[in-house]
């Protein structure tokens, strides 16, 4: 590897590391200034994140050890993730055929480990939310498959460096339609897997409707900080692969990395105006959704197949 | 033809699809709204020169689409003072599910009627069959006299696609006829639904197909 490729490597690495919980904090202010109010400091996830780490944990005598690795699997998990998207224009940290169905089995682990843990604290309450998070992931997985699957017919490669690194302006050039497509199916699975609003609303604890909180109503302090930081990154990576998608810059190396930081702050910036702008789904809709997730997807494939 | 016009038929496949899943009449009536801006700048991109004629073209559609006929709707929708819901006959699932298969349909056949000049190939006649298909479906499943409007509009669209594939053969007068051919529709429909809503306090479509002294 050469000195350039390991920068670059290590400057992916450090992204991953660092940039997910400023997107939190894009979010959140976006929100507050839409609201007409000052709102929390950029960096206020890092100062929650810090603080959750130094507390002390209480855990229910009726869980498991399940409880223990939800949290841990799910943060572990998004970070591999991260590892095979590719990041600031550049090949991925890890790239192999067929990294891209790794990237959504690895996703699913950690979805699993979150609802085990939510079911094994032994709540009705949290064992609703496991249900409903199950049920929209029923829809919300075969669109992001379908997504990536239209990626690897367009480019002709079988992992995500090929889809979404250096190659993916020439795709623009023929493929603009089906790239459209994927970029709204995507937008829409982006939503519903980080339990953002028209699925879920992430600001409420105390609501029966809620998804993604209410699995997590149980764990605290550094548990809940791994959470937290697990959620962010996996928001990144949702970030990552549609940010590579709508801006296809990749060279010169800076050009690249401004394009993709730029983008991240962008797609969280319009997360939070899709916040602002609309009140969460009536639960029953939410399937029309995600459904019309897969079908954006599945359109893409249809026109790339044509 | 520019990067933008793939992009832009997609958008109005996108919106179709909106439409087909919304719930709420005011974001089907955005949504046509936003369609008929899609299209005024559709038109100005299909052709590679801006004559007087595409810009003439594209400045009356995006001001009937996208302006006058969704102020008109949401005058109708305040004046006659029409619940927010859609009430569609088939569920929303399912009409999403059939403008998919339609929209795919469309695509497939598309191949086998091909079009005058450069267009071959291109997403101009799947997009145009896709929006009046998304038309046809709003017109027959949906309750309201206004979203049956909403319908009609939708499905003038696709033909307005299609219209611009022929924009060179097609002379200007035609084009700005069916534009208005569409306001005066809207008109009549406003003042039937105007009208229904005095005489016989319900608007629901269902109910108009009795005859009554």
């Amino acid at each position: 590897m050469t000195a350039a490729g390991a920068l670059e490597g290590l400057g992916q690495a450090l992204a991953i590391v660092v940039v997910p919980p400023l997107l939190l904090g894009v979010i959140a202010r976006t929100k507050a200034v839409l609201a007409g109010r000052v709102g929390p400091p950029l960096l206020q996830p890092y100062h929650d994140l810090i603080k959750l780490l130094g507390k002390g944990t209480v855990v229910s005598r009726t869980t498991t050890w399940v409880f223990l690795a939800g949290p841990a699997v799910s943060l572990v998990a998004a970070v591999m993730a991260a590892a095979v998207v590719p990041i600031g224009g550049g090949r991925a940290l890890w790239s192999f055929d067929g990294d891209f169905i790794a990237l959504a089995y690895v996703l699913g682990l950690a979805r699993y480990f979150t609802m085990a843990a939510a079911l094994d604290t032994g709540s009705s309450f949290e064992g609703m939310g496991a249900s409903r998070e199950a049920t929209f992931a029923c829809i919300a997985e075969p669109a992001f498959i379908m997504g990536l699957l239209a990626l690897a017919r367009a480019t002709g490669s079988l992992s995500l460096s090929g889809f979404l690194g250096p190659s993916i302006a020439d795709v623009w050039s023929v493929a603009s339609a089906s790239l459209v497509l994927v970029a709204a199916g995507l937008l829409l699975v982006l939503l519903a897997e980080n339990s953002r609003i028209p699925v879920d609303d992430p600001s409420t604890h105390l609501e029966l409707t809620m998804v993604h909180e209410v699995m997590i109503l149980d764990h605290g302090g550094p548990l809940l900080g791994v959470v937290l930081y697990g959620a962010s990154v996996k928001l990144f990576v949702f970030a990552a692969l549609l940010v590579r998608i709508a801006i296809p810059v990749a060279r010169p190396v800076w050009l690249g990395w401004l394009a993709f930081l730029l983008g991240l702050i962008a797609v969280a910036a319009v997360i939070g105006v899709i916040e602002s702008a609309m009140a969460r789904l009536r639960l029953q809709y939410v399937p029309a959704l995600l459904l019309s997730a897969c079908l954006f997807c599945a359109l893409a494939l249809v026109l790339l197949a044509r | 033809m520019s990067s933008f016009f793939e992009p832009l038929l997609v958008t109005v496949l996108l919106l179709n699809m909106f439409v087909l899943g919304a719930s709420r009449l005011r974001a089907v009536i955005s949504a046509s709204a936003a369609q008929g801006v899609c299209l005024g700048v559709l038109a100005v991109t299909a052709h590679g020169e801006l004559s007087p004629a595409v810009i003439g073209i594209a400045l009356a559609a995006v001001a009937t689409k996208a302006v006058v006929i969704p102020r008109l709707l949401y005058k109708a929708m305040r004046d006659v003072a029409i619940v927010r819901d859609v009430e569609p006959l088939i569920g929303l699932i399912p009409s999403l599910v059939i403008g998919a298969v339609g929209t795919v349909l469309a695509v497939v056949f598309s191949g086998t009627l091909p079009l005058p000049g450069a267009h071959d190939g291109s997403l101009v006649l799947p997009s145009s069959l896709a929006t009046v298909l998304t038309g046809c479906i709003v017109l027959t499943t949906r309750r309201k006299a206004i979203t049956q409007v909403v319908g009609y509009l939708i499905l003038e669209n696709g033909i307005f696609i299609l219209g611009l594939s022929l924009l060179d053969a097609m002379p200007f007068l035609v084009e700005v006829g069916v534009l208005l051919d569409l306001v005066v529709g809207i008109f009549v429909m406003g003042i039937i639904i105007n009208h229904v809503s005095r005489e016989f306090a319900s608007t629901d479509a269902a109910e108009l197909s009795e005859l009554k002294e």
